[in-house]
């Protein structure tokens, strides 16, 4: 690397939360034209950190110099300014705005008063989208898009700032390899450019793929700052956790029994068609595919949130009728949603309340809520999943993003269904606690829960399932039993023949 | 026993934060309650200052007849709120319901049987107001603005301009009657916030209101009834509606369409004040208790003090859109 100034140094960064100090007197230069990792457990400071980039967080220690002077990075827009932009790890947008406004909304330089074109205003926001070869309407409102489309607008609106420094806190979480290879291609292009990049992942082999140094972090202090390469994996986890994680090996499907869920010809229109398949008790299925080929759109008609217009579903070779998640609850269904920051928490509300909120009869028998029941069974869940937090009655929304997670997982591993479909369960979750997590995935199964997997992270997929079901563009396209199944089988049946999706590779 | 080959791993140790969070009373002292409890107090000795009347817990309670309808109304209207929506039509359903029960005794019903029909209209209106909101989906406070001009336009239509009066002795005069120094509607204000005190804060169907009015995408994934639960605060608000009415012919003896005219106003205004968030999700049946005496002093005062109506009014207005800017910035800061 040729020697040059930093862009951002960074030095003595502490901040403090009502007394809790979460970032330890951290010290960081970031180069002109790299690509710098950070790296850490769930709560570890990664996203606090960015944010104090970013303008959200003041530091309660510490100086920031940016090109060799000292800034003051007071608010979100004063980091604009600077040319500093933060693609947050919850896409934040205004729901019932378009697209296209969105990709616009909070850019400086806009004059107040200034006459809106808008159709220029969607030339750009195509021109973006374009960039970034995904297939979205620009003139739809966010409200409706899946997690990964909001995530791919937030980068969008990334670059349309053209900024120095553009932080990106878990871009890839909810997204599937051939999005991410199109975001790889476009941070490559922006590191030519001279930019420099944050780059916040908990997956490594995406750290490896695109990032040039590694920053680790442990409970809010900084561990190291290296070149990605010479770090090997394990070192990397060993600074992390300060322990190995053991590989996950997959149980064996020895003890598969009857059918406890079954659909026949799901459709709704525009969404899905004609889905049909049957899951076993005891059996993990797994459900592969692009963002946006009606995963989530599957799992959401199964649990009632929007059901489909036609078909059968059967549970325990039962035909039920599922109008709203209250009924899919009553009949053993639980569905862990990809989208917690919307569907999941209950953000100003204690972590407990948030943990015990599907099982109403345990906690509250006679209808009094037991407040000792509820903070035994939260602290259990807090102790099991190691959620990482100052009290059970802390707001949950103060949590990191990978401990709320963990939160909404605890709460449906409480109600104990008989049938669990997990959306993106891991989004955002911890190498160190996704190993734990998949070993009770594979307990409850041995105990004879079926279980729908919908996972965008392959490895995972092919850890976990026992078979594999993909989809593309809303219809089921493979059914591929575990001994086939490999990453190559599941993209095959993944990409969509009808040339929707344009092939990746137009981009660069 | 899984056959996972693990390392031998030690124990985790969850490493938790050295440092203690918030302590507890810096917690409280911002809640919006302790804020109403502190305007109390500073209004009662500012009033007591004012007049020695306000000395005398006796003209208090005497004075807050005027205003307890509504503040138990506002009880209700609170746990409307917190759960994300609003009923701007309890007022109205008020002057509904008492010309009902003036119309079917003048029309020869005993007291008993208008009582029930008045109570029956309670229940349809607040149905009426729910269907629309849960079951149309529309927004609950465009839906209670139209049903608010309904209902009143119903109770003229019913009532004409004239009062209807000539109610039996035993039914007049509710506000006279005591307990000890204690109207009995004040009574009925105490143990009706000492209930839904207690239904909000330690039963499920108090938290899953909460979890609503937070996050009600959350709450319909959760299995929470949403729709249900909001069904049934309508009929609730519609029914406490209905006895506010019966107990404003009571005091007044007699009922005419105007009955109420404005009380909407009146029970917001108590709920804000009480530091409910606008937005759902957050506040107490407290604050509502404590913001309905505090009303009843400022209100009170400023009639000894002989400020004009109109001025009254204006202050009432400012004093409710500071309150919810108050409310707001603790909420806000709270959260950081
Ligand atoms: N607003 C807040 N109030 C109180 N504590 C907070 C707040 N924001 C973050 N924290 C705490 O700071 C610590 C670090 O959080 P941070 O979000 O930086 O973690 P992270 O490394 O990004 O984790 P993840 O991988 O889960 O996203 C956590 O313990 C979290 O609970
Ligand atoms: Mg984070």
């Amino acid at each position: 690397m040729t020697v040059s100034a930093p862009l951002v140094s960074a030095r003595g960064i502490s901040k403090s939360f009502g007394g809790v100090e979460v970032l330890r007197n951290v010290d960081l230069d970031l180069m002109p034209g790299e690509v710098h990792a950070l790296l850490g457990e769930n709560g570890a400071g990664k996203s606090t950190f960015a944010k104090i980039l970013a303008g959200v967080h003041r530091p309660t220690r510490g100086t920031i110099e940016l090109g060799g002077k000292p800034v003051e990075i007071a608010s979100p827009i004063a980091a604009q300014r600077l040319g500093i932009t933060l693609i947050h790890q919850e896409p934040i947008s205004f729901p019932d705005l378009s697209v296209a406004e969105n990709l616009v909304i909070g850019q400086v330089g806009a004059k107040p008063l200034g006459r809106v074109r808008w159709a220029e205003l969607a030339k750009e926001a195509r021109r973006l989208m374009g960039l970034l070869n995904v297939p979205i309407d620009v003139t739809v409102p966010m409200r409706g898009l899946s997690i990964a489309d909001q995530q791919m607008v937030e980068i969008a609106r990334a670059l349309a700032s053209d900024s120095r420094l553009i932080i990106m806190d878990e871009p890839t979480a909810a997204l599937t390899p051939k999005e991410v290879e199109t975001l790889f291609k476009i941070v490559r292009r922006l590191r030519e450019e001279g930019r420099t990049i944050i780059f916040i992942s908990h997956r490594l082999e995406e750290v490896r793929a695109i990032c040039d140094r590694v920053t680790i972090f442990r409970d809010g202090d900084k561990i190291e700052t290296a070149t990605t390469a010479s770090l090997t994996d394990a070192d990397i986890i060993r600074r992390m956790i300060g322990r190995p994680v053991a590989d996950y090996l997959h149980r064996g499907t020895s003890h598969v029994g009857e059918v406890a869920l079954s659909v026949r010809a799901l459709t709704l229109p525009g969404r899905f068609e004609n889905i049909s398949f049957d899951i076993r008790k005891g059996e993990i299925v797994g459900l592969g595919g692009l963002v946006g080929a009606g995963r989530t759109d599957v799992a959401r008609a199964i649990f009632g949130v929007a059901p489909a217009t036609s078909g059968v579903i059967e549970i325990d070779g039962k035909p039920v009728t599922i109008n709203e998640p209250t009924d899919a609850i009553g009949l053993g269904i639980a569905l862990v949603s990809e989208d917690r920051a919307i569907a999941g928490i209950f953000r100003t509300l204690p972590v407990e309340t948030n943990i015990t909120a599907a099982v109403p009869k345990r906690i509250a028998p006679k209808g009094i809520i037991r407040r000792t029941v509820e903070k035994a069974l939260a602290k259990e869940s807090v102790e099991k999943l190691s959620i990482r937090l100052a009290s059970v009655r802390q707001p949950i929304g103060e949590l990191s993003g990978g401990n709320q997670q963990k939160a909404i997982l605890a709460r449906w591993l409480l109600a104990e269904p008989d049938i669990l479909i997990l959306d993106e369960p891991t989004r955002g979750i911890d190498i160190g606690v996704k190993a734990e997590f998949y070993d009770m995935i594979g307990e409850l199964a041995a105990g004879g829960r079926a279980i729908l997997l919908i996972s965008s992270e392959l490895p995972e997929l092919l850890a976990l399932s026992d078979r594999i079901l993909v989809m593309s563009e809303g219809k089921l396209t493979a059914d591929i039993p575990r001994a086939e199944a490999s990453q190559e089988t599941i993209m095959h049946a993944a990409v969509p023949r009808s040339g929707r999706h344009t092939v990746s590779g137009a981009a660069a | 026993m899984t056959s996972i080959d693990k390392n031998p791993v030690a124990p985790r140790v969850i490493v938790r934060e050295a440092a203690a969070p918030r302590p507890r009373w810096q917690v409280w002292l911002i809640r919006p309650e302790v804020v109403t409890l502190l305007l109390l107090v500073i209004a009662a000795i500012v009033a007591t200052r004012l007049s020695p009347f306000f000395a005398d817990l006796g003209f208090i309670l005497e004075s807050s007849t005027y205003y307890i309808e509504f503040a138990i109304v506002a009880l209700v209207l609170t746990i409307v709120i917190i759960s994300g929506e609003i009923d701007l039509s309890p007022a109205a359903q008020m002057a509904l319901s008492a010309c009902l029960f003036g119309t079917a005794f003048k029309a020869g019903a005993p007291i008993p049987v208008a009582m029930g029909v008045s109570l029956l209209s309670g229940l349809v209106m607040g149905a009426f107001n729910g269907f629309f909101v849960t079951v149309l989906r529309l927004p609950s406070i465009i839906v209670t603005i139209g049903t608010l001009i309904l209902y009143r336009g119903l109770a003229q239509v019913l009532a004409g301009d004239k009062s209807i009066s000539g109610f039996p002795g035993w039914f007049v005069g509710i506000d006279y009657r005591m307990v000890g120094i204690v109207p009995v509607p004040v009574l009925v204000f105490i143990a009706a916030s000492i209930l839904l005190g207690l239904f909000l804060g330690i039963t499920i169907y108090g938290r899953q209101i909460y979890q609503i009015g937070t996050s009600e995408i959350a709450a319909i994934h959760a299995g929470i009834r949403v729709r249900r639960i909001k069904m049934g605060l309508f009929i609730a608000s519609g029914l406490t509606s209905s006895i506010a009415g019966l107990m404003v012919a009571s005091r007044l003896g007699s009922v005419r369409y105007d009955l109420a005219t404005g009380g909407e106003l009146t029970m917001v205004l108590i709920v804000m004040l009480g530091g409910t968030y606008i937005f759902g999700g957050r506040g107490s049946i407290l604050g509502t208790f404590l913001a309905a005496w505090l009303l009843v002093i400022i209100a009170t005062g400023m009639t000894v003090a002989n400020i004009a109506i109109n001025a009254q009014l204006t202050i009432m207005g400012l004093l409710l859109i500071v309150s919810i800017i108050a409310t707001n910035a603790i909420y806000a800061r709270s959260q950081r």
